[in-house]
């Protein structure tokens, strides 16, 4: 069947299954933009392409499904690198569609033209410039198998304008769609691992039965590989804590009571000090990130390491693993529970030590050192810590929440309770400021059926608000609670604590921008909150419109600062608690 | 006159035989990954093998810049690239050829010359002052070469960086 480029692309993302594309048209993809109207997926217009790529990431952090974003060229495709970069570190799989100028006028300057691949090579899983219209079908295929596969990730497809374009004869195909062993085999270099290898995973499994000290480190690769219920038969199987990091919230649930919640700078000090003292950390899907390894050289120095990931290159990067498997987290989890039974001969409990000691010293730190604040009573300024218990207690359990980044964030992580997985969608690898509106717009597109919140801070809100816009316009009703503290929050709290509170460049202002004026003038509705008594009736009421998006202000202490904190730099032993609490005297 | 490479201190970098897809943009990928990381290329030679739809890139590593398990390791994470194997200097056969245009006026034309001919050189460009001469050989050899033309006055060189192969089984030095 003959076609044309433009069509055949539109064609094959059908075909992929995608729903919906984030994206704004512009000169080079005006002729895959036509197309559009006459196809059944839904595109979103965003008011600003990094708004598109963080709005694809947030469907495919809610829905498991690569997020599609499609962009002109020049700078549409500059705007969505950071989105790129984004997903790239926290891997989400991602298919971004660029225009590009005319395959004649490239490297000429041309107007709108830029090195879109160039610029993207080092922020994406992979990326190709296709320049025949008859390589479309085969290149869109490739680009969801290799985002999807894998450790997934973002692939970016460059199309320059005549090879879309109907009235270029250049743009001419003969319609045809690869079989899944075509596509396989025109990657020959691409052939990842899914099963871990059998005397590894043994290993791995001898190494269990013999801890005595030993803790699950969940990352992200857990969510990733749809892995959440095989890891909570391997934890229940064996009775062993997990630490669930920035990026794992909600693949085990935090009301179990093998939950030790999130480690790391800003983790919990039992999360954090149980990965200090184990004897063997089962690091599943993560990837040793030095915001939750602080200080390399003093992290976890007694424990042995058993590194689960599909990415080879994350098994030894940072620390040299004992039993190191590469494979998909939720097929070596599924080998390991087998090998465990199977080692054991049936009674998991009697083939391992005592660990009896150990789930004590556990539970004293939680008596100890559980996350604190001082509450709010009338008339005080409000806790950010009392509005995120507040929003997380009037919200349904299967409530998703995105989060930007800084203060707020760490503080959602540490005070709501995950106890689903795809509940949570953030930026963690990047930290970039400004993902929570977008995100959770995406979110909500994937998962309209879910109440979903914006936790965010006020710096944050003002890098990408416009795309409340968006959400208006196309009814999807998200709603955005703004800790509005006054400050670039993070930043101030490294200044008050490691820069002799000289709070350089960090104000911002409780009032310029009125966010509520903006936030109605974005055809939202908007509440501002300034006093403890005011929260949950606002947090109600807020929760009962479901036809446009809603943001709520709230006026926070700007002098509250996140604890538990570990120093940039330093061991995790030298954690700080909240300095209401007694000082830990080093380790035990 | 082919001499087996002088044994001496172990080498300062790897040489690393990349099989990749022999397509636009693979060598920008292969170089900003090393960029990137803060692994720093020694060299690099890159042509096509004999089936053309794969090149082989021969990269030399410069030892102290990375782990070289970190380098295989991120090589293999890019979708075009085939196969990467360590060639250790003592089980490959490595190669390099180098282009010198070197001052050779009067008396010290003989001498230069034959220095060239100690190298199984050939002449390729003969001028009134300065020869400029072509010599292939193991790369430690071309850098003794270099030092001896040195005091000539070098004028202009240009190195093609090494390429290597496995050492056959049964095989050596030819």
């Amino acid at each position: 069947m003959p076609t044309n480029g433009g069509s055949a692309l539109i064609r094959a993302l059908e075909l992929e299954g995608v729903e919906v594309i984030f994206g704004l048209p512009g000169g080079a993809i005006l002729p895959v933009y036509d197309p559009i109207i006459d196809s059944p997926i839904r595109h979103i217009l965003v008011r600003h392409e990094q708004g598109a790529g963080h709005m694809a990431e947030g469907f495919a952090h809610a829905t498991g499904r690569p997020g599609v974003a499609m962009v002109t060229s020049g700078p549409a495709a500059t705007n969505i690198v950071t989105p790129l970069c984004d997903a790239y570190m926290d891997s989400v799989p991602m298919v971004v569609i660029t225009g590009q100028v005319p395959t004649p006028a490239i490297g000429t300057d041309a107007f709108q033209e830029c090195d879109t691949v160039g610029i993207t090579r080092s922020v994406t899983k992979h990326n190709e410039l296709v320049t025949r219209a008859e390589d479309i079908p085969l290149v869109i295929r490739q680009a969801f198998h290799i985002a999807t596969t894998g450790r997934p990730g973002p692939v970016l497809v460059d199309i320059p304008k005549d090879i879309v374009d109907p009235v270029n004869p250049r743009s001419a195909l003969e319609w045809y769609w690869p079989t899944d062993d075509e596509v396989a085999s025109s990657l020959p270099g691409y052939r990842p691992t899914t099963a871990g290898q059998a005397d590894q995973v043994r290993a791995a499994a001898e190494l269990i039965l013999s801890a005595r000290k030993p803790v699950i480190y969940a990352g992200g690769g857990i969510l990733k590989a749809r892995a959440a219920a095989a890891l909570r038969e391997l934890a229940e199987l064996t009775g062993i804590h997990v630490v669930t990091t920035l990026m794992a919230r909600g693949g085990f649930p935090d009301d179990h009571p093998l939950c030790l919640g999130m480690p790391g700078m800003h983790g919990n000090y039992t999360a954090v000090t149980a990965m200090q003292s184990a004897d063997l950390l089962i690091a599943l899907g993560s990837r040793f990130d030095d915001r939750v390894t602080g200080k390399v050289d003093a992290f976890a120095p007694e424990a042995r390491i058993i590194h689960v990931d599909v990415d080879p290159a994350e098994i030894g990067k940072v620390r040299r693993p004992d039993v190191p498997i590469v494979g998909d987290c939720r097929v070596v989890i599924e080998e390991l529970v087998t090998a465990v039974r199977d080692l054991s001969g049936g009674d998991v409990a009697a083939a391992q030590p005592d660990r009896t000691e150990w789930r004590s010293t556990i539970s004293g730190w939680q008596e100890r050192y559980p996350l604190v604040y001082e509450q709010s009573t009338e008339g005080d300024l409000l806790k950010p810590q009392y509005v995120l218990e507040q929003l997380r207690d009037r919200a349904p359990e299967d409530c998703i929440v995105a989060s930007g980044v800084g203060q707020h964030q760490m503080w959602t992580s540490q005070y709501w309770r995950f106890n689903h997985p795809y509940t949570w969608v953030n930026s963690g690898g990047l930290g970039t400021m400004g993902f929570s509106v977008p995100a959770a717009i995406g979110a909500k597109v994937g998962r309209p059926d879910r109440m979903v919140w914006a936790v965010d801070g006020d710096g944050c809100f003002q890098m990408t608000a416009q795309e409340l816009v968006t959400a208006a316009t196309e009814r999807i009703p998200v709603k955005v609670a703004i800790l509005n503290n006054a400050y670039l929050g993070m930043v101030r709290q490294w200044q008050e604590m490691f820069y002799d509170e000289r709070y350089s460049e960090v104000y911002l202002s409780p009032d310029l921008p009125d966010y509520v004026k903006w936030s109605e003038a974005m055809g939202c509705v908007a509440m501002r909150v300034e006093s403890p008594e005011e929260v949950g009736p606002a947090i109600d009421k807020a929760n009962e419109i479901d036809d446009r998006p809603v943001v709520l202000e709230f006026r926070t202490d700007s002098s509250e600062k996140v604890f538990p904190m570990v120093p940039a730099g330093r061991s995790n032993s030298d954690i700080v608690v909240d300095p209401s609490q007694p000082p830990p005297g080093g380790l035990r | 006159m082919n001499l087996p490479p002088p044994p001496g201190p172990p080498p300062r970098h790897h040489v690393l035989s990349v099989l990749v897809e022999n397509r636009a943009g693979v060598l920008a990928r292969v170089a900003s990954l090393f960029a990137r990381r803060g692994y720093n290329i020694f060299s690099l030679a890159v042509a096509p093998t004999h089936d053309d739809r794969f090149s082989r890139l021969t990269v030399v590593v410069d030892v102290e810049s990375a782990p070289l398990e970190q380098v295989v390791k991120q090589l293999n994470k890019l979708v075009n690239v085939l196969e990467i194997s360590e060639l250790d200097p003592r089980d490959s056969v490595e190669r390099e050829l180098v282009l010198l245009t070197v001052t050779a006026d009067g008396d010290r034309r003989q001498e230069v010359l034959g220095l060239v001919e100690r190298f199984e050189g050939r002449v390729l460009d003969d001028g009134a002052d300065e020869v400029t001469v072509s010599v292939e050989d193991h790369p430690s050899r071309l850098d003794d070469l270099e030092e001896l033309l040195r005091p000539f006055g070098i004028v202009g060189i240009q190195r093609t960086g090494r390429v290597a192969l496995p050492r056959l089984e049964s095989g050596g030095p030819v």
